[in-house]
């Protein structure tokens, strides 16, 4: 049975710190921040930091860069490209998931409100584990796989057709952003690959190339694995790229009757 | 370096933004197991009533004539026609269509609209040709 009140140790206290407001801003934006330190004994709290968005570039990545530079250098967040290619800025943004990076400040109204993905492990602040997920991801084995022989000194053509099939699957950046949005994998990620997974394995299984399409489709064949999904969509409606991982997952499904056809 | 206790688990309803295709989807769930739930023991009820005789009948007509009684079962037919919707919705993306967003979220804004239009045509049509007393 789903747990859907958050455990005792992550309930968020009321010990928010509030950060002076920054003097003279014509601009004032405040950011509520999730924070947790495994070095104290405290529960999560939301700190809020107000900072003039005049001396800030335009995305919620810009903002928190700012904040840990000038106020708050305990503040602690995953990031790398800042244009939306890495994926490692993944973070629930005024109560949807997204890349910092892409967020523009502008778009959110009112305070900005920031917490880790929802519904995981946190290590630090907005940093989640993705322990679990990684492994989910391995456990489809995410490369080609072949039994023929490859043409000797010959790549495996694939027809441009055919490669046009993997259009709005091979983008996926493994941000976790439409796992994480996803109350099916809330609930049952123990066993349930999630979207973002599931997309991924529908990158091989659509590859023409790869020849363990079946056996591909029976390690799906299952209760949890796959068919937890019930299209509720948040997937498709959170990712970053623009990607439709419900769709993908669908597909599946297809793939699956098709077969027994 | 490992935490000495355990990690807090991030919040995930309590922060969550609910968009239509979303409501649709844990509305069809709450309908279904209110009509399997309720709806099915008010009707044994109303069966078992109708075999005990004349006394029980009357117990349980008069409820269902009141204005709990009119509550209840207008409540249940916006149920039917709702998870009626939702389902030809499911059943329709089982077939691989309508995953595009737009499309999605459409669908999911008609499934309601056709739950509350069609309520209101099935008890008008009850209005007009029965009266409510």
């Amino acid at each position: 049975m789903a747990e859907f009140a958050l455990p005792k140790n992550s309930k968020i206290n009321g010990n928010g710190i509030k950060h002076a407001v920054a003097p003279g801003a014509k601009r004032a934006k405040t950011f509520r921040i999730y924070r947790w330190d495994p070095d104290t004994a405290e529960n999560p709290r939301f700190d809020s930091y107000t900072i003039d968005l005049d001396q800030t570039g335009p995305m919620v990545l810009d903002a928190l860069i700012k904040i840990k530079s000038e106020i708050d250098p305990t503040l602690t967040f995953r990031r790398s490209c800042r244009e939306g290619i890495c994926g490692s800025c993944s973070m629930n943004i005024d109560g949807t998931n997204t890349l910092a990076c892409t967020q523009a400040i502008d778009d959110v109204k009112g305070d900005v409100q920031i917490t880790p993905l929802p519904h995981m492990d946190v290590v630090k602040d907005l940093v989640p584990d993705f322990t679990h997920f990684y492994a989910q991801y391995a456990s489809i084995k995410p490369w080609l796989q072949t039994v023929t022989p490859s043409p000797s000194l010959k790549e495996r053509i694939q027809s441009p057709e055919d490669r046009e099939k993997l259009d709005g699957l091979y983008e996926c950046i493994l941000c976790a952003c439409c796992s994480t949005s996803c109350p099916s994998y809330w609930w049952n990620n123990d066993k349930f690959l999630g979207p973002a997974i599931l997309l991924q394995a529908y990158r091989w299984l659509a590859d023409s190339r790869d020849e363990m399409t079946g056996e591909r489709l029976d390690e799906l064949e299952d209760p949890f694995r796959l068919y937890r999904c019930h299209t509720i969509m948040n997937c498709s409606n959170v990712c970053p790229k623009g990607l439709n991982p419900a769709e993908a997952i669908g597909e599946i499904k297809k793939m699956m009757v098709e077969r027994q056809l | 370096m490992a935490s000495a206790r355990p990690r807090p688990l991030s919040p995930h309803l309590s922060i969550w933004r609910w968009r239509v295709h979303a409501i649709v989807s844990i509305t069809h769930r709450i309908t279904g197991n209110a009509m399997a739930f309720a709806a099915v023991p008010i009707f044994v009820w109303w069966l078992a009533a109708a075999a005990t005789g004349e006394e029980a009948y009357g117990t349980f007509y008069d409820l269902a004539r009141g204005p709990l009684g009119y509550i209840v079962a207008i409540g249940f037919t916006w149920s039917f026609f709702q998870h009626m919707g939702s389902g030809l919705r499911h059943l329709v993306m089982d077939t691989g269509a309508g995953y595009e967003i737009q499309t999605a979220r459409r669908s999911a804004t008609a499934v309601f609209v056709f739950g509350v239009v069609m309520t209101l045509l099935f008890w008008g049509a009850i209005y007009l040709t029965k009266g409510f007393e």
